[in-house]
């Protein structure tokens, strides 16, 4: 067990996880952030991406303990009063997903994307998006939501 | 799948590291990014009795660019690299090649030392180090000792490194003016491992090549260096005749591996087609260098 301090989604949040705990399980089972998914848990389907100190990154492939000390955001902390943020209700207008199990994946690794590129093209969101494994919509209705929420942003 | 027991160490310096790797040997992983090494705990491909963290160095993490060379600490992250403006302007290959390794995501963790020392012969690093004839810097105990690409990748996923060193840096040449690059891959999607990768660098002076490098990923058990297709470019003048020529002498003895992404053959049509658009490419690349 490793005692480890970090702020996650604006809170500071304290555990002691074993050094073979993913920073994935530490959110869904200590922190019970159940809103990270976890498909493959080995750093392929992008289902865990969260965004920590700003890049994101699949918390599959990174320790809780290496978590310390830093600035975790997850699907929770993206609209904290209960709303939907931009790019949230831009896919939810464009009907980006289906079954959901890859919805936090993608929605990080698309904030995460658009604060850098806020003037992305859709081969560059489909580029960003292409280690995010969705099996139910065939991908575009995702990349009309986050080019939708690219033109929102800009528009505001 | 959960990663199994394991024992942790953070050093927070290299003369620490080397410690830990000199009393665990072969017992030890050296942890730099994980986007290889998790994986291969989650999967029990890996079972080391100790996890030697390394992200907690920060002497390990930097580029800096001294005579001729570039150097680039071992636990620099990829996304730091490809956003570098000294690898953009000194190492065009290396800057060519970053933005293909794995997805964002992978490059905002995943480390140069890392994916070299980890020496899969169909990422894109390793074909860059062989192309480029990078320079590895160890370190043990009793000190420093630099090793040549050519002597790095001995096997899928081995090299030369000894149990009790730790990879602290590797170099690579800066280009020379008129050096023009390309890396070419075929994936089935953006991200992932190359079916067959290749990176080309040619240098022209007053329109004749003088230096040609081609350095394939996914053709054999190692990245691997097209030597008669290099010696055939070298003192001629780009023309498509020239480059048709050497992708016949790049794959000609050449016997890739099968695997369900393609068979050997199509590895070879595959690798020689490359040679073609990265010559063509990496020749267009030097007139702008000029």
């Amino acid at each position: 067990m490793v005692d480890i301090t970090l702020r996650v989604n604006g809170a500071t949040c304290t555990g002691s996880p074993e050094a073979r705990k993913t920073l994935a399980d530490f959110l869904r089972d200590d922190l019970n952030l159940t809103g990270t998914h976890l498909g493959c848990e080995h750093g392929v389907c992008g289902a865990c991406t969260v965004i920590v100190d700003g890049r994101a990154v699949r918390s599959c492939l990174m320790l809780a303990v290496q978590a310390a000390g830093r600035e975790v955001t997850t699907i929770e902390g993206l609209a904290p009063d209960g709303g939907l943020g931009t790019l949230q209700q831009a896919m939810w207008d464009s009907h980006s997903f289906q079954c959901g199990f890859c919805t936090p994946g993608m929605v990080m690794q698309a904030t995460a994307f658009l604060s850098d590129h806020p003037d992305a093209d859709e081969q560059q969101i489909r580029e960003a998006l292409s280690g995010n494994i969705c099996r139910c919509t065939g991908y575009q209705s995702i990349i009309d939501g986050v080019l939708l929420a690219a033109e929102r942003n800009r528009e505001r | 799948m959960k990663l199994p027991h394991v024992e942790y160490e953070a050093p927070t310096t290299v003369a620490e590291a080397i410690d830990l790797l000199a009393e665990h040997l072969d017992q030890a992983s050296v942890l730099a990014g994980g986007q290889s090494l998790i994986p291969l705990l989650a999967l029990r491909l890996a079972r080391p009795a100790v996890l030697i963290d390394i992200n907690g160095i920060d002497e390990l993490s930097g580029v800096s660019a001294t005579d001729g060379w570039v150097a680039i600490g071992a636990m620099t992250r990829e996304y730091v690299a490809e956003k570098s403006e000294t690898v953009a302007r000194t190492v065009p290959l290396l800057a060519a090649a970053l933005p293909l390794i794995g997805h964002e995501a992978i490059r905002s963790r995943g480390t140069i030392g890392g994916s070299l020392a980890h020496a899969d012969p169909a990422a894109e690093l390793p074909a860059v180090a062989r192309a480029l004839d990078a320079e590895f810097v160890v370190r043990d105990p009793s000190g420093e000792r630099v090793i040549p690409a050519a002597r790095w990748f001995e096997g899928y996923l081995t090299t030369s490194r000894h149990p009790d060193e730790l990879l602290t840096e590797v170099r690579f040449p800066t280009a020379r003016r008129g050096t023009g690059v390309s890396f070419q891959e075929v994936a089935r999607r953006h991200g992932d491992f190359a079916i067959v990768g290749l990176a080309a660098s040619l240098t022209l002076s007053e329109g004749v090549i003088s230096d040609a490098r081609l350095a394939f990923a996914g053709m054999s058990d190692v990245p691997v260096r097209a030597a008669a297709a290099e010696d055939l470019l070298v003192g001629e003048r780009p023309s498509t005749e020239l480059f048709d020529e050497a992708a016949r002498r790049a794959t000609g003895d050449t016997d890739p591996p099968a695997d369900l992404h393609g068979s050997s053959d199509y590895r070879k049509k595959v690798a020689a087609a490359l040679v073609r658009r990265g010559l063509r490419e990496a020749a267009d690349n030097a007139k702008e260098r000029q």
